[in-house]
């Protein structure tokens, strides 16, 4: 059974027709990249899944369960965890606190009036951040982090409760060539440690083409190809989209 | 049926005056994003400028209309240059700032206008030629009514002129809608907003110069005016002229219908009404929602450190101190004492919802005055003693913050603010009311400690004990995990949902837990002054909560006991002065402009650079 499947999701924003009719489904253990141009709905799409935003249309079911009308934080509780494309982390807490947030609503303390926050999970945390390589800057202050390294931190959040699906929203925008290969080894190696799916979007195609399983390419909201690596690689519409705006496959495309 | 019709022309009569004086404050946040306290001193102002220009000018009709609009006028530029001087330096600060920053100005206008037009209520004059009541069905309606009832559609027309069919109406209704693109097209921002303030303040003054013939002229008008024209802008959508029309319309009728069928509230029906709107539509009957939401301001706070051994030595040094005062202080000394262990726990549980929680809260009076008249009822009405009372104190003002906070987290910034300032109105108005339970105006007395606490000494150390262990437990939360919940929330709100957390919940809870900690200062409050009165309740009590947080510096734990401390000892000393709150608001207006991260704040900014200094020494 597929870990997520996703039929016929829409979302209108005013006229505009954000997400229009958006069906796929991610396998147990599988990289599913999603890809298209800047407007493209990829961000839209995300937060249908993940309880942010409500559909207007259509049905995504987790593990068998229809989890459409659901809100973000019961999705979560059943093992689906994100990032954010801009990142959302508490700057005024440590990079450590902010993982042990996440530990705190995982291990339902979140309502605890007593305990010094500070000392609960802490080793854990810090096995999340050393995954991620963030361990040695635990006890800075997250608002003080340079932009790849918050990426790094957000992704660490999004482990925190061990989750089934892990929706990435461009999780190296921004980063250096070099980082950002690093952290799509690490994507992809957590995915190899722990039969974890992911779902992420990307605009470098690189990072997409080396360790994708399979790509969902979205235009206007639409869904314009899905297949293999070569499959879409090759695929006529798909260049269309990428080179007939003048942009290239690395750069960011024209905007819907 | 005659009957209603005249209520139903006192109703429109009495919203043709609100409607100016909301209509201007509706301008001016409008465009400025300011919530403008000082507005109802700007009425006031008008009401007794116009008294002396009428008796300047010749007496007759000519007289008094030309008094009326030369006293809108002169208010008009006192509001442009109240923006030029003060409040141009704060678009950019937090709403908590320009709060006091314009309470400040409401002390400074206040104390000019006592001692210009002295302390005694005025009885201003007729309108000539509008003096006597015209009869219709049968019932006297006075003429100056009707002429009011058709002066605020006119000017509401005047408005909307120059509003829609000017270019500067055009700039004002693009800024109001737009903030960021109006700036982006090169919009002159400073003249705009001069321009809007004086255009605010005229209108309001003009309320206040109209009202002169229906009402007497005191210093009270500002305050009581303030409240209501808030409510009228927020029921009809700030920024929205036609807006406050309607809403003024509605508030006018149901004042004048309210008063038949429930006498006892019609203050409360009012607030009950906003606060509906407010949930069911946040931005007003005829407001428009934002655009560009206005990014909340907040000061970058530091990650909270633990406590280390020299906080812990300092902490149990304060408090041996404080254990020691008896033995040189003499009873005054411990009533002031008392009165600053009370306001610090007042002001920590403030700074607990605005500071940790994010949340603003312009009304926290209602809970310091749910405790103590929680606690002043057990005693009135069930003959309870002191251990009762202290009991019932939290639980009423939690039970209040219980039923309010579950609106109130619906909402955030201004909004939000408005809110919280509602529900406190809604219970000083109840408290105001309901005369049977609440005394009303006289309040109750007689709510005295058992004897052997009657000493000043033993009721300090009762008070030493309970708000040093209030603060204590307040601090220990904020450290917990639901301290930390809370700050996640206000600084990455998307994040919370997206690890599993009922945030709006939390944000309840912390409701109540503020107001519980509110309500253990009212009650250890009221039975240290053995009375409680509506004041308590009160918009300045409230605005004293945020005037300490300000001081003490938003952002740090220990920041409310130095304000609380600051605040009351100044309003001590302050109070034997004349013309205390004229030197109290520019002091207030001085740590806002000039100290923006308080005293512990700047403290700690100064330690920081002297630290740096010292360090970059050493290193030579
Ligand atoms: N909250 C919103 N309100 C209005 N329009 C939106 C909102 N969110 C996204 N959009 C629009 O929907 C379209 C898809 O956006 P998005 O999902 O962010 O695209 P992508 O992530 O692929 O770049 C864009 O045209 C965007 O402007
Ligand atoms: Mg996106």
């Amino acid at each position: 059974m597929s870990v997520l499947q996703v039929t016929g999701l829409a979302k209108s924003f005013g006229g505009l027709k954000a997400v229009d009719d958006v069906s796929f489904a991610v396998e147990p253990g599988e990289l599913l990249a999603v890809i298209g141009p800047n407007g493209a709905g990829k961000t839209t799409c995300f937060n249908m899944i993940s309880g942010q935003l409500r559909a207007d249309a259509g049905t995504v079911r987790f593990d068998g369960t229809d989890i459409s009308r659901w809100p973000a934080r019961k999705i979560w509780r059943l093992g689906v965890g994100r990032t954010f494309q801009i990142t959302a982390t508490a700057p005024s807490m440590t990079v450590r606190e902010n993982v042990q947030l996440a530990l705190l609503s995982h291990h339902r303390k979140s309502s605890n009036l007593w305990r010094p926050a500070t000392t609960m999970y802490q080793d854990e945390a810090d096995r999340l951040l050393d995954r991620v390589g963030m361990v040695e800057q635990a006890a800075r202050a997250a608002g003080v982090l340079a932009y790849g390294d918050l990426k790094r931190l957000e992704l660490a959040i999004a482990l925190a409760h061990a989750p089934k699906l892990l929706l990435l929203d461009e999780p190296t925008a921004g980063m250096a060539p070099g980082e950002r290969t690093n952290l799509m080894a690490l994507i992809a190696n957590i995915v190899a440690d722990e039969v974890i799916s992911v779902l992420f979007t990307e605009h470098d195609m690189d990072s997409v083409f080396g360790h994708a399983d399979r790509i969902l390419v979205l235009n206007r909201g639409q869904v314009l190809a899905e297949g293999s690596v070569d499959e879409v690689r090759n695929d006529a519409r798909v260049r269309a989209v990428y080179l007939g705006g003048g942009g290239t496959y690395g750069g960011s495309a024209p905007n819907a | 049926m005659g009957f209603y019709f005249a209520q139903f022309l006192t109703g429109l009569a009495s919203a043709s005056a609100l409607f100016l004086v909301a209509s201007g404050l509706s301008i001016i946040f409008g465009v400025t994003r300011i919530v403008n306290f000082a507005h109802g001193s700007l009425y006031m102002v008008g009401a007794y400028l116009a008294y002396s220009v009428v008796n300047w000018l010749p007496h007759g009709v000519f007289g008094f209309w030309a008094a009326v609009v030369i006293a809108a006028l002169a208010v008009g530029v006192l509001g442009a240059v109240v923006e030029f001087v003060l409040l141009r330096h704060l678009y950019r600060s937090p709403e908590l700032f320009q709060l006091v920053a314009t309470f400040g100005v409401v002390l400074v206008i206040q104390d000019a206008a006592l001692a210009i037009w002295g302390p005694e209520d005025i009885v201003g004059p007729r309108a000539p030629g509008l003096d006597s009541v015209v009869r219709i069905f049968g019932e006297p309606i006075p003429e100056y009514d009707l002429a009011l009832i058709v002066i605020g559609p006119t000017v509401l027309l005047a408005v909307w002129l120059v509003l829609n069919r000017t270019r500067w109406g055009t700039l004002v209704l693009a800024a109001t809608q737009d903030r960021e693109m109006a700036a982006a097209l090169g919009i002159n921002q400073t003249l705009l907003f001069t321009s809007v303030f004086f255009l605010g303040a005229f209108l309001a003054g003009l309320g206040g110069a109209l009202q002169i013939p229906r009402e007497t002229i005191s210093l009270l008008m500002d305050l009581n005016v303030i409240a209501e024209a808030f409510v009228v802008v927020v029921i009809g959508g700030m920024g929205s002229v036609p807006g406050a029309f309607l809403a003024a319309a509605i508030i006018g009728e149901l004042n004048a219908f309210g008063v038949l069928v429930f006498p006892q509230v019609t203050i409360v029906l009012a607030f009950l009404v906003m606060a509906v709107v407010l949930v069911l539509r946040p931005q007003g009957l005829l407001g428009r929602p934002e655009i560009h939401a206005h990014a909340p301001a907040h000061v970058r706070e530091a990650p909270l450190q633990p406590f280390g051994h020299r906080q812990r030595l300092a902490v149990a040094t304060v408090i041996v101190l404080l254990a020691a005062l008896p033995m040189v202080a003499g009873d005054f000394t411990l009533v002031l004492a008392t009165d600053i262990l009370v306001f610090a726990v007042f002001a920590a549980s403030l700074q607990f919802i605005m500071g940790t929680g994010g949340m603003v809260s312009f009304g926290h009076a209602a809970y310091f005055g749910l405790g103590a008249y929680g606690a002043a009822l057990v005693v009135k009405h069930l003959g309870g003693g002191m251990v009762s009372g202290l009991v019932a104190a939290p639980l009423a003002a939690g039970l209040g913050a219980l039923l309010f906070g579950w609106f109130c987290v619906r909402l955030s910034g201004v909004y939000l603010a408005m809110l919280t300032l509602a529900a406190a109105q809604i219970v000083w108005a109840t408290a105001f009311q309901w005369q049977e339970v609440t005394g009303g105006d006289d309040g109750i007395l007689g709510v005295w400690p058992p004897g052997w606490l009657a000493d000043r000494t033993a009721y300090y150390y009762l008070a030493l004990v309970v708000c040093c262990g209030a603060i204590l437990a307040l601090r220990r939360i904020v450290y917990a995990p639901f301290g930390y919940v809370l700050r996640g929330g206000r600084d990455a709100p998307l994040r919370m949902a997206a690890i599993g957390i009922d945030l709006r919940r939390h944000q309840w809870f912390a409701f109540v837990i503020a107001g519980v900690f509110a309500g253990i200062a009212g009650g250890i409050y009221v039975y240290s002054k053995g009375s409680v009165f509506p004041d308590e309740l009160a918009i300045p009590r409230s605005v004293n909560g945020l005037i300490m947080v300000l001081f003490g510096g938003i952002q740090t734990i220990l920041g409310p006991i130095v304000g609380a401390l600051t605040f009351t000892v100044l309003e001590d000393q302050l109070s034997r002065l004349e013309y205390w709150r004229a030197i109290l608001g520019a002091v207030i207006l001085f740590v806002v402009l000039i100290a923006p991260q308080g005293i512990v704040g700047g403290l700690a900014r100064l330690a920081d650079a002297v630290t740096d200094r010292s360090m970059r020494e050493a290193e030579r």
